[in-house]
């Protein structure tokens, strides 16, 4: 960053010269504001339905989980090795199957996030303290109740923590989808690569989505677990 | 062809590229075959693990000696947060642009990429070791680096090396794009399709998703070696039931 | 089945927590144990072994015995939290086995030793959750968790909205307790509810719940491994041994008196004869009878007295009747008494003492007989060690239990 604000106070000249010396141009960026809009809302795109979708199918597998812990290993293997695999290679992975576009990318993403949401719900329900549970069932709230008035609003915190983690890095993934002819911010990336304001510009949009992204899910965190802040 | 044949044919064609060396799409050029992928995969996993070495060299001490004097604990977990705010590509490329290209750049974002779950995972491994041992061992009359080197480091190698296992991931994965920078890695093909094709981006596809598994599995064995045995007895036992790399309490930070 | 949740308790005002006990509504089931037996597949071998007992509505009945006894088990049995092997648990004479589990519960009030209270939740809607399952709407639950807050006496306005980890174990306690009588419910289990807490707050939290019980008269299976408080708290005592069998069910006096068995007597401890005197008040037995006398009173009066008496020695009194001293010879030489003391009318037992700390008293002090004086400092009658031993001859039935003790405090 120190680098950007060198160039910043150095080269502030307007016009071709600026962009002829490849500074850092603010008037080119303002010129040129509306390329990065498509690539922006693809990438938002590209980094809420892979999340959603993830997030929904690894719920809906903890959940099934939760009560029989034998699926535990193998979905862990399973979404571990979806996760170990390099999303880029991924993108070329599926092409024969999805070809290029939105639907490559799409389940290339998802599976990304199936491991950090898994694990972070399925440990999350593992922390809900023993004693709250015998009090739930002792009291006459049935498996199911337990399960979504006391077991998931208390893994609520380690849901989120999973959420966040799993946004963020979709975020920096979603970038590689121009690969597999997708779109979203990494395509303005490469196509100028070596022009530093379009690198400015690209890159910190992608940064600041990422970073919007985390301080939207803290707060929800905040929101939705009151208790966590009560001490006595 | 039917589509399913026409589906193994693209596979069929990209496996074909791994092991026999063909004309390229652009023409006059050779490529393809196992000598040029072996090639691509040792400058891959070259850089790769230069940044990693150094990542190790930088963050362990420095995790050590913070985690055991209890300080930094926001430095490290910012780290961690950045770090993962901050895309690989828009780095490389923000590199690229402003340093260039070269091996010594694309080293050094991948070593960026590596910091943040090493240094994160050895802060967190160390603090994680009970108090109580170490004022025992301290009671004993240990010294601070001694307890550091006896006691905190084996008991949170398992984290430590968690978060090892993390970095090697991303960054074997990142140095896919390291052609950016004109270092010349098994992203070489997919970077540049005018020449190898789809199929030659396919097959390079699959070599770097087998070596990543493999540089995964590779990392977890070196991981169950160096665990003491005492750990790997104590934690066995809630650890049989959720696999893999499934934390339980002790958890390594989920990065 | 009759409707036991068919109509809320009548409430007319949230500062009126006793009209719960007096509601047309509010009733204690009866509870039987037939043969109740479980057994676990494996090493783990019989839990509970042919557990037969009967509680009468409205009583305290205390499982006690060392870990491994199978006390808990059988509680839990009773609610289905673990299932029946054999036998059966008669809630009310219907069998709990052919009641939907959740159902049953929900008619079951349940307090742990870990007490169990939910994190994510408010206090009050910790003791809504069953309300809330049952259907009752919103003004309802909430004049019901002021009265249950009240009842423990917890402070509802301070504590309505607070989470548990902002209140101290005591008060989680008595939220625990509150969230089990939620519903009113006619029959409630209790583990070790008070286990957790320090040995100073236990006895205050023990003496409350006896007197909330006063109030209530609910059904009540307590299950504890401590036989203090066993005595204290119940009105019928099941004593288990290893392996799950009932060594005896009986009262408490009749436990102290009268153990069943040598286990029992180990278990009751070698100091029963002396538990038994905390079970008993001063003014239950019957004291020796002393010649009061007052300065200046004719000394042929005294005589007189003292023949009628059972000491030898004469009390001095003052005009209020409140004694002075024991008088010595050299005062009855004239024809008036005169005020020399042989020593003075020290300990002074109040009638509402209970014997065992009277006994501790005399003990103290060294001496044989004291003045039991009333509420209004007057005598009573004379409390001697004779007394005390009498006492410990008399028969089981004639004895109060610990329960009816403390509510004779209020």
């Amino acid at each position: 960053m120190l680098l950007v604000i060198a160039q910043l106070q150095t080269h502030q000249r307007t016009g071709a010269t600026c962009v002829a010396e490849n500074g850092f141009c603010p008037s080119w960026i303002e010129d040129n504001w509306d390329r990065y809009v498509d690539p922006f809302t693809q990438h938002v795109v590209l980094t809420l339905a892979p999340v959603a979708a993830g997030f929904a199918i690894s719920f809906t597998l903890a959940v099934l989980a939760h009560r029989r812990s034998w699926l535990i290993t193998p979905v862990t293997s399973i979404t571990g090795a979806l996760y170990t695999i390099p999303s880029i290679a991924f993108l070329f992975l599926l092409q024969p199957l999805t070809g290029r576009g939105f639907l490559t990318a799409f389940v290339a993403l998802t599976c990304y996030t199936l491991l950090i949401i898994f694990r972070n719900v399925t440990t999350g329900l593992a922390s809900v303290p023993a004693e709250a549970k015998d009090a739930a069932l002792g009291m006459g709230l049935t498996e199911r109740q337990l399960l979504w008035r006391v077991e998931l609003p208390l893994a609520m915190p380690e849901i989120l923590a999973g959420l966040r983690i799993a946004t963020t890095t979709t975020v920096g993934l979603a970038a590689f989808a121009f690969l597999a002819g997708a779109g979203g911010l990494g395509e303005p990336l490469n196509e100028q690569r070596f022009f530093k304001s379009n690198i400015v510009v690209a890159g910190g949009l992608c940064v600041l989505l990422a970073a919007a992204f985390d301080v939207i899910v803290l707060t929800a965190q905040r929101i939705v677990t009151p208790w966590k802040r009560a001490t006595a | 062809m039917t589509p399913q044949l026409a589906f193994l044919g693209q596979f069929g064609d990209a496996i074909q590229f791994i092991f026999q060396e063909r004309e390229s799409v652009s023409g006059g050029v050779q490529i393809g075959g196992l000598g040029e992928i072996a090639d691509l995969t040792a400058t891959h996993l070259l850089v790769s693990l230069v940044a990693m070495a150094a990542a190790c060299a930088l963050c362990i001490p420095v995790g050590l000696w913070l985690g055991h004097i209890g300080r930094g604990e926001f430095l490290a977990i910012s780290v961690s947060n950045v770090g993962r705010a901050v895309p690989a590509l828009v780095l490389l490329f923000f590199f690229l642009a402003y340093l260039g290209i070269g091996f010594t750049n694309v080293a050094s974002v991948l070593f960026l990429l590596a910091v943040p779950p090493i240094l994160t995972n050895t802060y967190v491994g160390v603090r994680q070791v009970d108090p109580e041992i170490v004022d025992a061992a301290r009671g004993m009359g240990l010294r601070g680096v001694q307890i550091v080197r006896r006691i905190r480091l084996p008991l949170a190698l398992p984290t430590i090396f968690a978060g090892i296992r993390i970095s090697a991931v991303s960054v074997v994965a990142t140095a896919t794009i390291a052609p950016y920078a004109n270092v010349q890695t098994l992203g070489t093909p997919i970077v540049e399709p005018q020449t190898y094709g789809f199929s030659g981006g396919l097959g390079a596809a699959i070599v770097i998703a087998v070596l990543t598994l493999a540089v995964d599995a590779g990392v977890g064995l070196i991981q169950r070696a160096v665990t003491p045995k005492g750990i790997m007895l104590a934690r066995e036992g809630p650890r049989r039931r959720t696999g893999l790399a499934l934390p339980t309490r002790r958890r390594e930070p989920a990065l | 089945m009759p409707a036991l949740f068919g109509d809320p308790p009548v409430v007319t005002s949230v500062d009126s927590p006793t009209e719960l006990g007096q509601s047309p509504h509010s009733r204690a089931a009866t509870l039987e144990f037939r043969e109740a037996t479980k057994i676990y597949p494996g090493t783990a071998g019989v839990a509970v072994d042919g557990l037969s007992l009967e509680v009468p509505a409205g009583e305290i009945c205390v499982l006690v015995g060392p870990s491994g006894c199978g006390k808990t088990t059988a509680m839990r049995m009773v609610n289905r939290m673990i299932d029946i092997t054999r036998g059966d648990i008669l809630l009310d004479g219907d069998s709990v086995k052919e009641r939907q589990p959740a159902e049953l519960r929900r008619e079951i009030g349940y307090a742990i030793q870990q007490i169990g209270l939910f994190p994510h939740m408010t206090v009050a809607d910790n003791i809504g959750t069953v309300p809330r399952l049952l259907g009752w709407d919103k003004a309802r639950i909430r004049s019901r968790v002021h009265e249950l807050l009240e009842l423990v006496s917890l402070d509802p306005d301070e504590t309505l909205d607070r989470y548990p980890a902002e209140l101290s174990g005591g008060q989680r306690q008595r939220v625990g307790v509150a969230r089990a009588l939620a519903v009113d419910p006619p029959l409630m289990l209790m583990d070790e509810p008070f286990g957790a807490i320090d040995p100073i707050n236990r006895e205050r939290l023990q003496n409350e719940f006896l007197r909330l019980q006063r109030e209530m008269r609910k059904t009540i299976v307590f299950v504890t491994h401590d036989i203090d408080e066993a005595i204290k708290m119940g009105d019928h005592i099941a004593v288990l041994q290893e392996g799950g069998r009932l060594a005896q069910y009986a009262s408490p006096a009749e436990l102290l008196m009268e153990p069943a068995s040598p286990y029992v007597e180990r278990f009751v401890g070698s100091d029963r004869a002396l538990k038994r005197l905390a079970l008993q008040r001063v003014r239950d037995i019957d004291l020796w009878k002393a010649a009061t006398v007052r300065v200046g009173e004719p000394v042929a009066a005294v005589r007189a007295k003292l023949a009628d008496s059972d000491l030898t020695i004469p009390l001095l009194v003052d005009d209020d009747g409140r004694p002075l001293g024991w008088l010595s010879e050299s005062a009855l030489t004239g024809d008036t008494v005169e005020e020399k003391l042989r020593s003075p009318a020290d300990p002074v037992i109040d009638l509402d003492d209970v014997l065992r700390d009277a006994l501790a008293d005399l003990l103290t002090r060294e001496t044989r007989f004291a003045p039991v004086l009333d509420e209004d400092g007057r005598m009573a009658g004379i409390l001697s060690l004779d007394v005390i031993s009498n006492f410990l001859l008399v028969a089981p039935n004639e004895s109060r239990s610990g329960a009816d003790l403390v509510n004779q405090e209020s």
